[in-house]
């Protein structure tokens, strides 16, 4: 009885906080997504209030699809981050999968080697990297962002994967090498389908900061054929400062995918937030 | 077919951590000794001249590096201070309130609290910038109906407020990530503790305060130490809400938008390669020497809890 009518106050409170929090959280949002679809004057005049037939408008669309070469950034974000994702995946399983299955001498000390870049970002070997790349022929090229993108989620990816990895049970790797499968073919096909899970999470955590990234795309493949779409959007917004219906609109059009994704593999994040694979 | 015999050199190993130690190597590694390298040369006539120290020197004396080097440090650690400040208390509570037993709608808060988490820089740059602009209006006109119209100006143009300003749009962005670890760590106190203190007449507050926090304590450790890093490798939002000039009158400059200045160049100012590598050589200085404070201070004092 006493405990039924205080933990309702509580819980009225705790509801209150979290729906204030998430109305912060989402405003920006929903505002610049409604005001994408309404006329200057309804921007303007009303900005609180969703589009009315009276003012809605799709004028900022236009501007945006008919100016920037939005579809051209959009293709070179993907390419960039499902290349550097698939190289991650792909080398960071097999070195997880090295560090966790077999002793050897230095194992640990590769180990630290690999985890050191989980805590000193990549962007302050800028300098040198740029250097690299101008020698290689590389910069403004698709080819520079995946390399670099690719050595930064290696180590955070061999770190949460090998994790996994010592969960694989044994005696079915065993089993498969008393059947005479080789190393390689345990790896891709027992224990690869196996971790697919966390493959999953360890796309996602990697996928974000690539896709988000400014400063690469802004120093490493600046001209217009390799822009990707952060580094168009930010153009594109600096040029059209006082067109308020292209910026909302070219906002909202870069907001919208990521959102969809979001909604799409929100609960895959989240658990492998949750289930502690980020220690 | 490379059949092993017994025992020798297992290639097979090789084979596997081969492409990620390239990579890593060629891409991460020497790049970053590289930069540290450069930071003790300087270019003399079309060639690079190994000067010690020398580049360090005039960032920390020279006047035309020293004032702008000490600067963007100092907004660089106010940055810092009120994320810990702001926002980890902030993810700390939402992630008390979403770990309360039969809390309804918690999926739905977690997902939504998350939304600007994942979104760039740019688009929450701008989108502030947008919201706080008083040519569209939409903060004085909040303002305004919660009566508060008098206190608004516009931050992000006013050296003394912008740089806080900008603080709290990335605590606004990042509050996600600690509400989620500590969330988690929650999550994992199992059920007997909590009996326990309720046994004992410990709920509520008093539980939270002397039961739940010391055990989340480790997870509020490498949350500040996540926080640290970001932090001062910061650069997307000031750029994006501000340029690369830090404005107004660079108050809002912090080491990151330096290091490209210096860099690239800026108006009048020629790039320069070494002082860069000179900037990245603190920055990398002072996030190793976080980094080294977290794992032999803080981490080894902790106790780890095991379940």
């Amino acid at each position: 009885m006493s405990t039924a009518t205080r933990s309702l106050p509580r819980t009225i409170g705790a509801h209150a906080i979290l729906l204030t929090y998430t109305a912060i959280a989402l405003f920006p949002v929903i505002l610049v997504i409604m005001n994408s679809f309404k006329s200057r004057a309804g921007i303007f005049g009303a900005p609180l209030t969703p589009p009315t037939p009276g003012t809605f408008d799709l004028i900022g669309y236009a501007t945006v699809i008919g100016q920037g070469d939005f579809i051209h950034y959009f293709q070179n974000s993907l390419v960039v981050t499902v290349a550097s994702l698939f190289f991650v995946l792909l080398f960071g399983a097999m070195a997880a999968f090295a560090l966790s299955e077999y002793r050897f001498r230095g194992n640990s000390l590769m180990g630290l080697y690999l985890a050191l870049g989980i805590m000193i970002p990549i962007r302050l070997g800028t300098v040198a990297i740029l250097q690299l790349m101008v020698a290689s022929g590389l910069v403004n090229t698709l080819t520079a962002l995946i390399l670099v993108y690719t050595a930064q989620g290696l180590p955070l990816a061999v770190f949460i994967l090998s994790e996994f990895m010592k969960q694989v049970s044994d005696d079915l790797k065993n089993a498969g090498r008393i059947d005479g499968l080789s190393e390689y073919t345990i790896f891709f096909r027992l224990v690869l389908p196996l971790v697919r899970p966390s493959m999953a999470t360890v796309a996602v955590f990697t996928m974000i900061p690539i896709w988000n990234d400014l400063w690469f795309p802004l120093i490493l493949a600046p001209s217009e054929e390799t822009k990707t779409v952060t580094l168009g959007a930010q153009l594109f917004l600096g040029q059209f400062v006082t067109n308020w219906n292209a910026i909302l609109a070219a906002l909202s059009l870069a907001i919208m995918p990521v959102l969809i994704l979001y909604v799409i593999f929100s609960r895959q994040l989240i658990r492998g937030i949750t289930s502690g694979a980020v220690k | 077919m490379a059949a092993a015999p017994k025992r020798p050199f297992r290639w097979h190993i090789s084979v596997f951590l081969a492409p990620a130690l390239l990579v890593y190597t060629a891409i991460m590694i020497l790049p970053l000794a590289g930069t540290l390298q450069l930071s003790l040369f300087r270019n003399i006539n079309q060639s690079q001249v190994f000067v010690g120290l020398e580049n360090f020197r005039m960032l920390f004396g020279d006047p035309n590096w020293s004032v702008n080097f000490w600067n963007a440090l100092r907004n660089n650690v106010w940055f810092f201070v009120i994320h810990m400040l702001v926002q980890n208390p902030i993810g700390v509570l939402l992630a008390a309130l979403l770990s309360s037993p039969r809390l309804r709608f918690s999926a739905f808060y977690r997902t939504a609290i998350f939304v600007p988490t994942i979104l760039s820089f740019v688009i929450v740059g701008f989108a502030w910038k947008l919201i706080l602009s008083p040519l569209w209006g939409v903060a004085p006109h909040m303002m305004d109906l919660v009566g508060l119209k008098s206190l608004f100006t516009p931050w992000l143009g006013k050296a003394q407020y912008a740089l806080t300003a900008l603080s709290l749009i990335s605590v606004w962005q990042f509050v996600g990530i600690p509400m989620m670890l500590i969330y988690a760590a929650l999550l994992s106190i199992p059920e007997e503790v909590i009996e326990a203190a309720e046994c004992d007449g410990i709920t509520g507050m008093a539980q939270f305060w002397k039961i739940k926090l010391p055990l989340i304590l480790p997870s509020i450790g490498i949350i500040s130490i996540l926080t640290f890093v970001g932090n001062f490798n910061a650069f997307d939002l000031i750029y994006t809400a501000q340029g690369a000039l830090a404005g107004p009158n660079y108050s809002t400059d912090i080491l990151g938008t330096f290091l490209y200045r210096a860099f690239f160049g800026f108006q009048l100012q020629v790039g320069d390669p070494n002082m860069g590598a000179a900037i990245a050589t603190m920055m990398f200085l002072i996030i190793l020497g976080g980094v080294c404070v977290y794992l032999f201070l803080v981490q080894t004092r902790l106790r780890r809890y095991q379940f």
